[in-house]
């Protein structure tokens, strides 16, 4: 074995080519793996992070739509409730109406009746007179019957 | 391959020229110029280069660093093309492996675990490109343009013990500088001293652990030059004497070699990882 400046030559190579890996080679690489290794780390925090967002948000809208339904039910009572009393009060107008329209028909009935009573009243000397003249076969002197034919009028 | 040169050249011959080394020194003489012959080479001693593996070396760990940096740099965390996953899955395999064999803090530990596996993996992948492709243009290129017969060019790496003993020897260094800085000189020393067998046992236990301490650098480059030249000398003999049935010889061998290119490079990276680990344990 011929050992001479070769390996002097070879250490010094060495030593310079250790020296520019880990100047200038090594840390590119280490950066990138570290980089790519710190993207992936995010990555997957923010995945959790949405996931867990996702749970909640869909936790707060099965809160907001039995709040909603809820809401709903008692807008629908609340209607319900109004419509009833609509009806009612409808229906108290319509008797109250009815019991007018009822009262109006009987005074108009009591007026007639009345007037017809008083038509009579003022007829019946004539009929009775008239009467009495084809009992008696004469003429009746009105005038003489006034009193009895008033008082029979009154009987009326 | 080999047969154009048989020939002229021996299997010997060939062998030898694969396995010669590009080398530039300083001669004898004392002038300083390329070798042009294996006993030239030798004649310099310590004081010469490979050019040819240490210029793969640099080229391989400089393309490699080049492109990681390209593409760290045009990556992007949410879109990531094709060649980024790739490199990506490159990065997070050798993380993976740092996080799971270095408990202790320390930032140069997974930038170098990369740089040693990629650049161990490239320079070993080497040893699956034709032994004469390159070599052999090469040699053509310098005998014809710079008149530089048998000229040698080595492409493996860590086919070269300086390659890798240049770089456990770093991890040595590396090794005993975090055990001094962890466990303080003493807590270092004491380690050496007083185990296995407590502090009566001094000179033996120095004689167990000081062996134990230096097999470790010594064992990882010799593993992986020798794992890497025996993968290259098959390859040789089959290209030198097999003549036409080198062809599936190479194949089955390639495929082989398949796992252990990767197998070493992964092995010299854990290794590493496991020695600075032990280097950052507190004293005990």
């Amino acid at each position: 074995m011929d050992i001479n400046l070769t390996i002097i030559g070879q250490s010094i190579a060495f030593a310079v080519f250790c020296w520019f890996c880990h100047r200038y080679v090594w840390p590119l690489f280490a950066n990138v793996l570290e980089e790519r290794k710190r993207t992936i780390a995010e990555g997957l925090e923010a995945s959790a992070q949405a996931e867990q967002r996702l749970e909640s948000a869909s936790r707060q809208s099965a809160e907001q739509l039995d709040e909603a339904k809820a809401s709903a039910a008692g807008i629908i009572e609340q209607a319900n409730r109004r419509s009833a009393q609509i009806i009612d009060e409808a229906r108290q107008q319509a008797q109250m109406e009815a019991e007018r329209i009822m009262q109006a028909a009987q005074a108009e009935i009591e007026q007639e009746a009345n007037r017809a009573k008083e038509e009579l009243r003022a007829r019946v000397s004539l009929i009775a007179v008239a009467g009495a003249e084809k009992i008696l076969g004469r003429t009746v002197d009105q005038a003489a019957n006034e009193d009895m034919l008033r008082q029979l009028a009154a009987e009326l | 391959m080999a047969a154009a040169d048989a020939e002229s050249q021996t299997v010997q011959e060939y062998i030898v020229h694969h396995l010669s080394y590009l080398t530039y020194g300083r001669h004898p003489d004392g002038h300083w110029g390329f070798a042009h012959s294996p006993e030239e080479a030798s004649e310099m001693g310590f004081m010469a280069i490979h050019v040819d593996t240490m210029g793969w070396s640099i080229a391989l760990g400089a393309a490699f660093l080049l492109w990681f940096r390209r593409v760290g740099l045009r990556a992007s965390a949410s879109n990531p093309g094709a060649i980024q996953n790739f490199v990506e899955s490159i990065f997070e395999f050798v993380d993976n492996r740092v996080t799971e064999g270095f408990t202790h803090k320390n930032s140069l530990m997974a930038p170098m675990a990369l740089t040693i596996f990629v650049w161990v993996l490239l320079m070993n992948t080497m040893d699956l490109v034709p032994v004469d492709w390159i070599t052999g243009i090469a040699a053509w290129v310098g005998e014809h343009i710079f008149g530089f017969d048998h000229m040698p060019f080595k492409i493996v790496p860590t086919t070269d013990p300086n390659i890798t003993m240049g770089m456990s020897l770093s991890i040595f260094v590396l090794i005993i500088w975090y055990s001094i800085k962890n466990k303080g000189l003493g807590g270092f020393l004491g380690e050496l001293a007083f185990h296995p067998f407590g502090k009566w046992m001094v000179p033996f236990n120095l004689m167990i652990e000081i062996p134990t301490l230096l097999a470790k650098p010594i064992s990882l480059g010799l593993r992986l030059f020798g794992n890497l030249y025996a993968g290259e000398l098959l390859f040789l003999l089959i290209a030198g004497l097999l003549g036409l049935w080198q062809l599936p010889a190479h194949f089955a061998w390639a495929v082989f070699h398949l796992l252990v290119v990767p197998l070493q490079a992964f092995v010299f990276m854990m290794l590493t990882i496991v020695y600075l680990n032990a280097a950052h344990e507190p004293a005990h």
